[in-house]
This record gives structure tokens, C-alpha cells and sequence, in this order.
């Protein structure tokens, strides 16, 4: 008996056959599970384990160990800030502030809508673009606190369906670590890194 | 000082559209994955060792030497370390979202000399975009059969799985990566017994690679081992990325030649100091690595041999520079709490030691240091590290825990006055 929907099960199989042993897929699973349920459910970490052969106890025992898995409540946009060390030397702690501030919500929180929830995280490697940002793990580099009220105002205003990094770059961005090349077309639909096949939509956000 | 471009080169050459498969066979790219299916395992561990690639992940070591290494149980498997998360390291993302197709000629070279026929690159969670660029990459590679069954027309199978990792910095360790590819929480494994080479993924023998080292292997198939080591320096081989962050003028990713100075990195290819301040200190390879200080370190060459003479290292080739206006307390502080962060919690001196740096740095940044803090930090660190050693002493499974210590022995060693003067202002001074 599964609690997931027809296109999860076979999400789940497909990710379950990229591995020699199926154990190797709980990470990948419990990203799955996250997509599935807006975060990381008691029952989604049951779930995970009937798919791999393991206990809840051994599924939560991983799911604690890594900072991306969100065992509670998070808001349709995720907004994490940096402040480790080369982000700190250039504002990072001010862009947090400014975002934690227009937002209403501290560190680790979701607003009461569900629309962001707010955190400040350690480095996200685009330390040649400090400070930056991401929202669901899409990012801004070259950010400022300005930048970082702006942002919030759109999100909240904007709803975007869905987050690509090029258009935010576009909107919120100042110079980044490298060229970037040619736009990203694939855009993040929650709170979960996008990645096929746990929540990427091809094509331009709203 | 100067050497061509290597692993920037196409990106470099056409910005655009460096990482579609299009530009990459355009650009003789799959030309050496289909050498290399026609040469002996031994003539490419062989190359690999005479061109002295040095690992590009943190420890440079010998990657021939790690090949050669190899327990002749099977099967075997690569693993491709893209857990790129040391503080001030951006570079392999850079090489995985412009070049993809590069690093996977490099996995399919690898595996040949390995006999590996599964390979697994694993890239840290928090760069979706790159694993999106290598997932389509591997797709196109296979669609064009140079992955999967009896690649470029041989016998040879070789599969590819791209693994996204989920916010654990730990997981670049290589054994800990393994746990984590094996579905568990991303805790380093003791050595030994637990030598990747010979038991590593699923206890079976196992390379682990970074992304810029494979990356430079079709490069070196192509031009030629003994071409590649005389690039530009006689231990280091080949050319090196460094990440340049901080209080820089031009910050971003420089593929460089060995033998450069500090003075030349910083003020030449980085453009100097923002706002043509002084320069106070700079960390030479990322969060990990004991700090330098231009008086003493400037004109040193930016190798991995002067580097550790001085005590410390070239690492994952970040480079953080902080101006005069930098309050050391706080950016030890800053470095402190990402290691207390990211310690995995399995041995003590780390998991208690991280988190009381960290507290002792915190109360003397908020005014609420005591005359006898440095001593206690510098007690609590000789529990990690003993004699604050570097390369330091081992009282822990894996290198994070003396990672910590580096910032406490820059404060200990150049900046003892500015401790003073948080615990005599009752507050930070800047």
C-alpha cells in the first residue's frame, strides 16, 4: 500500500534503477518524497522505507543527517541566505536582515500563508558573486539588502508558478562568479532542488 | 608563470554554447574516450603517473599513484567528487555547468583504465543547475553512445548515474561521500581499513576523482603526458583553478600556471585590493587552510611545496582575502561556525571542540571575551589538533576538526592585539 500518486511510484522505480542496491536511491527518495508532500512527512519517510527495505528509524536517521531535507512545514519559496565567510565580507549578514526583516520571518521560519520561509545557510559555492542567494536552491549572486526587500515584494506579489535562475539573475542579480552562458530554461517548483525527476518545469516561469 | 588554458579553454573560446555535445565534437571533443578504448590499462595508468596530475579536490595527490592503487577485486567503481562545499570554492561548478561533456570524456577515460562499468558523479545538492547540465550532458553522451552498452563501437559497457548530494559539506570527504551514495548519513569511514581504493563503494574497490582532475584527462591524452607536465612547474603539473573571493577588485575562477606569487595572484589577476585599501590577511585554499598575513607571505610562489613550508596549504585552491577593515574575530567566527556546523557529530574532540570555538569566538565578538579566552581557545584546540600542528595531528577520524583550528592559530600567531582589544572595548571595534 503506497500513500504516493501513480507518477511518484514510477518516479520512485526509475530512481530505484539508477543504483546496483536500492538503499542508494533513499536520498534521491526522499527528495521525491518532498515534492510529493511540499516537505518531508512522518509518512513520506515510512514511505521511503517500504521502497528501500529499510526501518523509519533508519530512513530518519538520514533524512536528519543532511539540511536540505525540511521535516517541517515550508513555505512555497524557499529564500536562503548566506552568510559564511566570503559572503559574510560583503553584506551577507545585512542581506539576511533586510530579507528577515521585509519578510517578517527569522531564520528557520515559514510565514502563516506558507509563501516563504526564510534561512541563513553556509556556503553555496558562488563566493566570486558575494553575496548571494538562493530561492529554492535557484541562485542570485551579486545580491544587496536593496535587493533582498525587492525580492521578497515579488514573491510575494508575483506568486511565480515557478523559480528559474536566469530571470532572477535578470530581476535581483549584479555580477556573478563566471559568465553563465546561455539561459537556463529548466525552473524549481518548490522547495526542493530541481532536478529531474523530483520537480523541474522546462520552459519560462510565469 | 603563464600557461595556456586547459580545462577553460572551450568556455573560454565560445561562451555560449561550450557545454552542448555540438560544440564539444565540434571541438575534437570524445576524440581521446575512443584513444583511450584502444590503449592498455597499464599505458594509460602509465600516462596518467609520468604527466603528474596532482588531485585538483584538496589533498593533491598523485591521480596516477590513486589509479595504480587500485584492489584487483571487481567490479569496481568512480565515483566523481563534484561535493564542491569548502568556503571560497566555486570552481568545479563552473567546470560542471560550462563543461560537462569534458568531465564525462574524462569518466569514460577513467573507468577504461579501471575497469569501472558504473561510474556515479556525485554533485552536492545545492547546485541543481550543474547536476541539470550534467544530467543532460550524460543523456546526450548516451544518446551518441559514448555511455551505455559497447560504447564508441567497443565491448565495453559503461553506465553513469548522476547522485545529488543534500547540504552536508562532510560529504566531500571521499569516504563519507560513499556512505552517502550508499544511502546513509554521510559519516567518514576510518582508514584503514576502509581505503576507497580498496574497499569503498558497497566495500568494493573504488576511485574517488574531483571534477577539475578528470576534467583535465582528455587534455592529457591529447597533448601528451610528458607536454602536460612541462606546462609550467616541476612538481605541480599541468595548470591549477583558483577561486579568488573576498575583498578583491575582480573576484571569479583563474586558471593559472604554478610558480606565481601571492603578490601576483592578488594584485595582478585579482585586480588588487577594493578601493585601493590595505591588505590584512588571506586564506590560501579554502576555509580549511592556516591564514596568511602579507608580511611574512606575499612573495611567497603560490605552490603546493612553498605553500606547506609555510604551514599550510594550496587546498581546493579558494582564495579569501580580507581587507583592513576586516575584524579577524568576527571572520574566525564566520569560519569556526561553519565547521562547528558541518561536523558530523561521530568524534568528540570535533563535535565539542567546534562548538565551544565557536561559543568563546561568539561572547569576545559580543563583548563579552575574558582576558583568558585566547588560552582556553587555543587549550580546546590542542584537544583537536595537537601542538596546533600542520599538517596537524590526528585525534579525529577526518580532517574537519583540525580544520577548525586554522583560524584560532591566525588569531594566536598575528592577531593577539585584536582579541585584546574586543575584550578591553567590551565589544567589537570595527
Amino acid at each position: 500500500m503506497t500513500i504516493w500518486s501513480e507518477e511518484t511510484q514510477v518516479r520512485a522505480k526509475e530512481l530505484i534503477s539508477r543504483y546496483p542496491d536500492k538503499r542508494s536511491a533513499v536520498m534521491p527518495l526522499l527528495y521525491l518524497s518532498m515534492a510529493e508532500a511540499g516537505h518531508l512527512t512522518d509518512e513520506g519517510m515510512e514511505e521511503v522505507g517500504e521502497w528501500t527495505d529499510l526501518t523509519p528509524a533508519q530512513v530518519r536517521a538520514v533524512a536528519s543527517f543532511y539540511t536540505m531535507y525540511k521535516r517541517e512545514r515550508t513555505g512555497q519559496y524557499l529564500v536562503s541566505c548566506c552568510t559564511s565567510i566570503s559572503c559574510m565580507l560583503l553584506g551577507g549578514d545585512e542581506v539576511l536582515h533586510a530579507v528577515e526583516s521585509e519578510s517578517g520571518v527569522p531564520h528557520g521560519e515559514t510565514d502563516d500563508e506558507g509563501v516563504i520561509s526564510v534561512e541563513h545557510v553556509e556556503c553555496i559555492g558562488a563566493c566570486g558573486g558575494a553575496p548571494a542567494v538562493q530561492v529554492n536552491y535557484e541562485l542570485i549572486e551579486g545580491f544587496t539588502p536593496e535587493k533582498g526587500r525587492e525580492l521578497v515584494k515579488w514573491l510575494r506579489s508575483a506568486r511565480p508558478d515557478s523559480i528559474n535562475t536566469d530571470e532572477m539573475q535578470g530581476l535581483f542579480g549584479g555580477s556573478t562568479s563566471f559568465d553563465w552562458g546561455i539561459r537556463e530554461e529548466a525552473s524549481a517548483i518548490g522547495p526542493y532542488p530541481a532536478f529531474q525527476p523530483f520537480g523541474t518545469v522546462e520552459g519560462k516561469s510565469k | 608563470m603563464s600557461a595556456p588554458l586547459v580545462v577553460t579553454r572551450r568556455m573560454t573560446d565560445y561562451p555560449g554554447d561550450s557545454h552542448t555535445i555540438d560544440r564539444y565534437e565540434a571541438t575534437g571533443g570524445y576524440a581521446q574516450a575512443k584513444r583511450a578504448c584502444s590503449m592498455t590499462r597499464e599505458g594509460l595508468v602509465e600516462d596518467i603517473k609520468t604527466c603528474g596530475l596532482l588531485g585538483r579536490g584538496g589533498a593533491a595527490f598523485s591521480a596516477g599513484l590513486k589509479w595504480s592503487f587500485l584492489a584487483p577485486e571487481r567490479p569496481a567503481y568512480l565515483v566523481i567528487n563534484g561535493d564542491e562545499s569548502e568556503p571560497g570554492t566555486f570552481k568545479d561548478r563552473q567546470l560542471l555547468e560550462r563543461d560537462p561533456h569534458q568531465m564525462i570524456e574524462g569518466v569514460i577515460i577513467t573507468s577504461v583504465a579501471n575497469e569501472v562499468h558504473h561510474a556515479f558523479i556525485y554533485i552536492r545538492g545545492e547546485y541543481p543547475k550543474s547536476a541539470r547540465r550534467v544530467q543532460t550532458a550524460v543523456d546526450e553522451a548516451y544518446a551518441r553512445g559514448y555511455l551505455g552498452k559497447g560504447i564508441l563501437g567497443t565491448d565495453y559497457d559503461l553506465e553513469v548515474t548522476v547522485h545529488l548530494g543534500a547540504g552536508a559539506y562532510i560529504c566531500g570527504e571521499e569516504t563519507a561521500l560513499i556512505n552517502s551514495l550508499e544511502g546513509k548519513r554521510g559519516e567518514p569511514r576510518l582508514k584503514p581499513p576502509y581505503f576507497p581504493a580498496a574497499k569503498g563503494l558497497y566495500m568494493m574497490p573504488t576511485i574517488v576523482n574531483n571534477v577539475e582532475t578528470v576534467s583535465n584527462l582528455p587534455h592529457i591524452l591529447e597533448m601528451g603526458a610528458e607536454k602536460f607536465a612541462g606546462l609550467a612547474h616541476e612538481a605541480d603539473t599541468g595548470t591549477f583553478m583558483t577561486s579568488i573571493s573576498g575583498h578583491v577588485k575582480k573576484p571569479g575562477n583563474y586558471e593559472l600556471g604554478h610558480g606565481i606569487t601571492w603578490r601576483e595572484l592578488i594584485y595582478d589577476v585579482a585586480g588588487g585590493i577594493r578601493d585601493d585599501r590595505e591588505l590584512k590577511a588571506w586564506i590560501p585554499g579554502g576555509a580549511s587552510a592556516p591564514w596568511f598575513v602579507p608580511d611574512v607571505h606575499l612573495d611567497l610562489e603560490v605552490t603546493k611545496e612553498a605553500t606547506a613550508a609555510a604551514g599550510s596549504m594550496l587546498g581546493s585552491g579558494a582564495v579569501i582575502v580580507m581587507d583592513e577593515t576586516t575584524c579577524m574575530v568576527r571572520a574566525a567566527e564566520r569560519i569556526v561556525r561553519f565547521f562547528s556546523h558541518e561536523s558530523c557529530g561521530q568524534c568528540t574532540p570535533c563535535r565539542e571542540g567546534t562548538t565551544w570555538l565557536e561559543m568563546i569566538l561568539r561572547r569576545i565578538e559580543e563583548g563579552q571575551g575574558r582576558a583568558v579566552d585566547l588560552d582556553l581557545m587555543v587549550g580546546v584546540s590542542d584537544g583537536i589538533s595537537i601542538g596546533l600542528a600542520w599538517p596537524p595531528k590526528m585525534t579525529t577520524i577526518c580532517p574537519l576538526g583540525p580544520s577548525a583550528v586554522s583560524p584560532i592559530k591566525a588569531l594566536k600567531d598575528y592577531f593577539i592585539a585584536e582579541i585584546d582589544a574586543h575584550v578591553e572595548a567590551g565589544g567589537c571595534p570595527f
